[in-house]
């Protein structure tokens, strides 16, 4: 481990490492297969030393583990292995891209998995098909605006804690490790970040009910599973998103259910519809 | 045989206007009979994309990752430029855009920048409606920060992360007109050529990264956002799939490729820490509103602490050297004088090769004046970030800093209309060459994405299918297909089949390497006709020696890296060509033959135009055309932010 406020050493060191790689086929079974790593920099990120793994394999003609992976900053959400049983690995807040190999130690053995979860299917070793997450946006994880049609900016002001609240759920990047992390396997705190998001907003206001619940919709449709309440997610979460957006997306949820029981019970309401 | 860039007539401020309104329409009941492709889920082909549908043209857009929200765009940390002068500091459109051709040392389009600066204000009204959650004062209005190159505060952000909240913005509009039937999303496909008939772009070939299919699209025109090229560096800022494939093939197909050689080296990256190393991360520019950038005055303090380093023997180069801009002075500028301080045996951090290259950025006189909770505030999470990857904490010792390549000016070849020379193959965003001349200044590739893809593309590519009608749209059965597909099976079928023992990362780091010594930073004729001819050596080395294990069928990484890999080792040479012929200094193009005394000497006699390269044929010279850059309002004037 390097001292904090020390620069790393001109040589950095290295770690021996035994990994247990997950490898599978579509329409196969998978199994885990074994590799040593003589020399790990504890300088390099976990998928650098994924690549040292590759360029062996590639260079002995065998074929590299596949996984998902761009932008290696944490931002777009690709990465996504399960490290010691682990989404994102042992890290708070942090993504497998980011996740630096002074965080192991030497001689250590590390086992690496796809997500687990019904809703995102092994599609070669460790990637996953997680189209579940774009079907639940498409059903309503937007604010209906033309391109053009768009007012002067400043006309709508938003509150300065309103704005803050609101990207501090934006911030989810859609990785899914918040499925994988939960029993049910459910999507509540992907799709919680993005009703609080919007429906926070101003902007959002009008289509807030309709968006929760067609959004809930579709996240049932694309078999994910229930929240219990287990919290699992927040823990693994490398974005911070809390618990607090699953309370949000049930209360505008529940509040669009009752207006929608009313409207069909055809009472009289104040206001329009 | 440049064709022509159709800048429209009249005074600078009103060409848009009047050219818009002078645009062919397409009739509503008719445009749902058109197939536009767009490649690319960025700013540029989400918001083209979303845009398009939401007009009523039936869009089938594409990208390599499992969701069009991952695409690159995703990672632009500073902000957004746009001209609304809220902060009331004198900004305006006329002064954004002149900011604009000045940062591009006057090699950008008049007329291009022009309507880039106007639109700027749209894009900003469009995003807030979508619900993009940029940072606001206290009264609820829109906050604004200073970047690189200004002296107005008119850039707009969400903490960090202002790129991705951009990109969520376009990619819920994506989303809706998905939903909605008008767009169908092809994620996990790779475009590999593009398809002529009769000399108009009609469609792609792809290869699906799941089943390893590779199969042909037909439409009536075709535009591509696929982003920069910057990884034909190796190492760069960008993403591990960021390719030049999409362009280069378009390229090989005809398009002209343009200014190659402007390439933008970003002054602020967390520096590189061995040789295993995937990719360089940034830190993002705005840090120099509160940190400055410093190295020791004596080469024999660098490997010291530098908190037991006094002020008297600090060397704050950039305030020294640029005293009205500082430590914000343009990135170029900033990478060069950083490069020159190392180059002295001033850097600083862990030496790599028996060279330390950093140096300081530093908080300290911040965190004093404004207390670390407002540091933190403003830059939490790139602080975070750079002590995940370093293991360093910037709250308490400077940050170590060192450019690294960003950003690519150059692209493919368009006119005003974002047209390429083949009709019906636009170009948007990181891809064409259009609006940042030889240099970017900071915060104006969001601008630009958003403006080609919200604004422009849907008017001009309206006009063009309004021109060809209905009956443009082939079969996709013709000749033109079959051929092309042929020839791209047979391309993966070579690769699969060269069974060397090299990987294709090893060829893209020596690849990486050959451009970064002799076509970054400091360029020199020798060194460049060198960089040629050891790519070349590299290119034949390649074919015979690669290992791509794998069918083909099905997930095969080593397969799509090697493909990239490919196409790199013929663009690298095309961009050392390009510089090797550009003899002078501008912008991000730095020859050490043209300067005085570090700065750049540009030779306006001699190059004030595009250089636009017409493909020959595989071995054989390409063909360089070169559109004159005609100044209607701006005067050329040297480049000064001292
Ligand atoms: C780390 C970083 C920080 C930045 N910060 C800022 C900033 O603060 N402000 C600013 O203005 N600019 C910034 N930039 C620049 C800016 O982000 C980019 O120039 C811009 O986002 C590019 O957008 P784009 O739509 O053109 O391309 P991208 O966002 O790169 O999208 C390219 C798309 O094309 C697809 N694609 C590519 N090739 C193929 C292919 N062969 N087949 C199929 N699909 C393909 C990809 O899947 C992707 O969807 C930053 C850049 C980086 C790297
Ligand atoms: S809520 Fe967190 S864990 Fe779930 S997708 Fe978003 S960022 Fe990933
Ligand atoms: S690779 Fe993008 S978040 Fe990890």
């Amino acid at each position: 481990m390097v001292k904090e406020n020390s620069p790393a050493a001109d040589h950095p060191a290295t770690l021996r490492l035994r990994l247990r790689v997950w490898r599978q086929r579509p329409g196969q079974p998978g199994a885990f297969e074994e590799h040593e790593l003589p020399a790990v920099p504890t300088s390099a990120s976990f998928l650098e030393m994924m690549d040292l793994l590759n360029e062996r394999l590639i260079r002995e003609g065998k074929e590299p583990v596949a996984f998902d992976h761009d932008c290696r900053e944490g931002i777009c959400g690709m990465c996504s292995m399960t490290i010691n049983g682990m989404p994102h690995g042992p890290l708070p807040g942090v993504t497998t891209c980011q996740l630096h190999m002074r965080n192991f130690r030497d001689g250590e053995t590390i086992t690496v998995e796809p997500w687990r979860a019904r809703a995102f299917p092994v599609l070669r070793d460790l990637m996953v098909d997680r189209s579940g997450f774009d079907k639940v946006v498409q059903a309503g994880g937007f604010i209906s605006v033309r391109t053009g049609s768009a007012p002067e900016a400043n006309s709508i002001p938003v509150p300065k804690p309103v704005a803050d609240e609101a990207m501090d759920a934006a911030e989810c990047i859609g990785c899914g490790a918040c499925v994988a992390s939960c029993k049910n396997g459910s999507a509540m705190l992907f799709v919680g970040a993005k009703v609080t998001h919007l429906n926070l907003l101003p902007q959002g206001k009008p289509e807030a009910g309709r968006r929760a619940v067609a959004m809930v919709r579709a996240m049932d449709e694309a078999g994910f599973g229930n929240c219990t309440n287990y919290g699992e997610c927040q823990a693994h979460c490398p974005k911070g998103i809390t618990l607090d957006v699953i309370a949000r997306l049930n209360r505008d949820y529940l509040a669009e259910r009752v207006r929608a029981f009313f409207a069909s019970t055809g009472k009289p309401r104040r206001g329009g519809d | 045989m440049i064709p022509d860039a159709k800048i429209p007539a009249g005074p600078l401020a009103q060409k848009w206007q009047s050219h818009k309104a002078r645009l062919r329409l397409v009739n509503p009941a008719n445009r749902r009979k058109y197939h536009v492709i767009v490649v690319g889920s960025g700013l540029a082909g989400s918001a083209a994309a979303a845009s398009l549908g939401e007009l009523g043209y039936e869009v089938s857009c594409f990208c390599y990752q499992d969701s069009p929200r991952r695409a690159h765009s995703i990672a632009a940390q500073g902000g957004i430029n746009a001209a609304k002068n809220y902060p009331n500091d004198g900004d305006s459109v006329r002064r954004l855009f002149l900011d604009t051709i000045k940062g591009g040392d006057y090699r950008a389009r008049e007329a291009n920048v022009h309507r880039l600066a106007e639109l700027s204000v749209s894009i900003i009204d469009q995003c807030v409606a979508q619900g993009v959650p940029f940072a606001r004062e206290y009264g609820g209005q829109l906050a604004n920060r200073s970047f690189g190159g200004a002296q107005v505060s008119r850039t707009f952000y969400a903490r960090g992360q202002t790129g991705q909240q951009l990109l969520l913005g376009a990619y819920s509009a994506l989303s809706r007109q998905v939903g909605a039937g008008s767009v169908r999303m092809y994620p996990r496909h790779e475009m590999l050529d593009l398809v002529l008939v009769g000399g108009h772009a009609k469609g792609i070939v792809t290869r699906n990264l799941v089943t390893g299919e590779v199969r042909s699209w037909a439409a009536d025109c075709v535009v591509l956002c696929t982003g920069g090229y910057g990884n034909v560096f190796y190492l760069s800022t960008n993403a591990q799939g960021c390719n030049v494939t999409a362009t280069h093939r378009a390229h090989r197909r005809g398009a002209l490729f343009a200014n190659p050689c402007y390439t933008q080296i970003h002054p602020t990256c967390i520096p590189a820490h061995g040789d295993d190393q995937s990719k360089l991360t940034l830190m993002s520019e705005s840090l120099r509103n509160d940190g400055r950038v410093w190295v020791p005055k004596d080469a024999a303090d660098c490997g010291k602490d530098p908190a037991s380093l006094p002020e008297s023997a600090r060397d704050y180069f950039l305030e020294r050297k640029y005293p009205s801009y500082g430590n914000l002075a343009p990135r170029d500028i900033a990478s060069r004088a950083a490069k020159e301080a190392c180059d002295d045996g001033r850097g600083v951090g862990p030496s790599v090769d028996g060279r330390r290259l950093g140096v300081y950025l530093d908080f300290s006189a911040s965190i004093a004046r404004l207390g670390e909770p407002v540091i933190r505030e403003r830059y939490g999470n790139l602080f975070d970030m750079y002590e995940n990857i370093t293991g360093e904490n910037a709250y308490r010792r400077p940050m170590r800093i060192y450019p690294a390549v960003h950003y690519t000016m150059g692209g493919l070849w368009v006119d005003y209309n974002l047209q390429s020379n083949i009709p019906g193959l636009f170009v948007g965003g990181e891809a064409n060459f259009s609006d940042h001349g030889a240099n970017r200044l900071g915060a104006s590739a969001l601008m630009q994405g958003l403006a080609d893809g919200y604004f422009v593309l849907p008017a001009t590519v309206a006009d063009y299918l309004a021109g060809v009608g209905l009956s443009g749209r082939p079969s996709g059965e013709g000749p033109e297909f079959r051929q092309a597909l042929a020839e791209t099976n047979d391309r993966v079928a070579r690769l699969l089949a060269v069974g060397g023992k090299e990987t294709p990362r090893s060829y893209h780091k020596r690849l990486g390497k050959i451009v970064w010594e002799q076509c970054g930073m400091a360029r020199s004729k020798e060194g460049l006709t060198k960089a040629i001819a050891d790519i070349r050596a590299l290119r034949e080395d390649f074919w015979r020696n690669v290992s791509v294990p794998g069918t083909g069928a099905g997930v095969t990484p080593a397969l799509e890296h090697a493909g990239r890999v490919a196409d790199f080792l013929e663009f690298g040479e095309l961009m050392c060509r390009d510089a090797l012929v550009r003899e002078e200094s501008c912008g991000g193009h730095f020859r050490v033959e043209h300067q005085d005394a570090g700065e750049a000497r540009r030779d306006d006699a001699a190059f004030a135009h595009v250089a636009a390269w017409e493909w020959k044929g595989e071995g054989a010279e390409p063909v360089r055309h070169a559109e004159p850059l005609a100044y209607e309002e701006v005067q050329f004037s040297t480049r000064s932010y001292k």
